[in-house]
């Protein structure tokens, strides 16, 4: 008896997972918020290795310039900077959905397109002002 | 999984209840909320910070990271996003990982890394400010 229902148990369909479903704006925005999340988290050792070059002394922060200057550097930095504000934007939408906004289907489908149109356009701003600041492409 | 004895009176039901994957409450999903609030503007200042020293040389950038005003900005930012990306990876290795002992290894690591990262930056910002 325990043991017809633990094969029973074993070989049942348990709940369905991703592979399943039709893939859609907002599940994929879901999905890549937590990718971005992931991103980030390791992504912070750019910004900490930044900070404690700039403490340790002229070599080491020389060391950090010299990787960001290379093609390497800037395609982390862009991708850095890309996911830091599609989490940021993804964040915003979860704090309206908390507090009890944005569920229907139109702002649904609205604020997942706001998500990646939005992060990719700012992204992109935000490079261009940064290639001014530093005074045209190097 | 619970710690129900075959003659406790609870219902699994209420067991569970309000526990969560975690088996720790609201708490966690409370305080992810409260710094995702607080990273919104410290993003952004950080961001402006970090965009006005681009292309500067190290003494511009020792200047002014040590400054007070950045100097605080960094450190909250520092202090809210740690935090943040602290209980963030916990979810994530709930979620995913289900062999007990695995989980363990990857929170107690979490939890390290977030240290050290906290840490080092914390160290490297009271470094530039005080000019040691």
């Amino acid at each position: 008896m325990a043991e017809a229902k633990a094969s029973r148990l074993k070989t049942r369909p348990l709940s369905p997972h991703l592979q399943i479903y039709k893939p859609m704006l907002t599940m994929m925005m879901s999905i890549v918020h937590r990718i971005t999340g992931a991103a980030l988290y390791f992504g912070i050792l750019l910004l900490v290795w930044w900070l404690v070059a700039a403490a340790a002394g002229p070599n080491a922060y020389a060391a950090l310039q010299w990787f960001m200057e290379t093609w390497l550097g800037r395609l982390v930095l862009f991708g850095y900077t890309w996911a830091l504000i599609h989490h940021m934007l993804g964040g915003i939408r979860h704090l309206i959905w908390d507090m009890g906004y944005g569920f229907g289907a139109n702002e649904r489908e609205w604020l997942a397109a706001a998500t990646l149109v939005g992060s990719i356009v700012l992204t992109i701003l935000l490079w261009i002002v940064g290639y001014l600041i530093m005074g045209g492409i190097r | 999984m619970t710690d129900r004895t075959p003659n406790s009176l609870r219902t699994p039901l209420g067991n569970v209840r309000y526990l969560g994957s975690a088996h720790s409450g609201t708490r966690a999903f409370w305080r992810q909320r409260l710094t995702s609030v607080a990273n919104v503007p410290l993003t952004i200042a950080v961001v402006v910070i970090i965009m006005s020293l681009l292309g500067r040389n190290h003494a511009a950038v020792v200047q002014i990271l040590g400054s007070t005003p950045v100097a605080i900005i960094m450190l909250l930012f520092i202090f809210s996003t740690v935090y943040h990306m602290w209980l963030g990876m916990q979810v994530i290795i709930e979620d995913y990982l289900h062999h007990e002992l695995w989980k363990f290894v990857l929170l107690m690591s979490n939890t390290f890394f977030s240290f050290a990262v906290g840490l080092a930056a914390v160290f490297a910002i009271l470094k530039l400010s005080f000019g040691l």
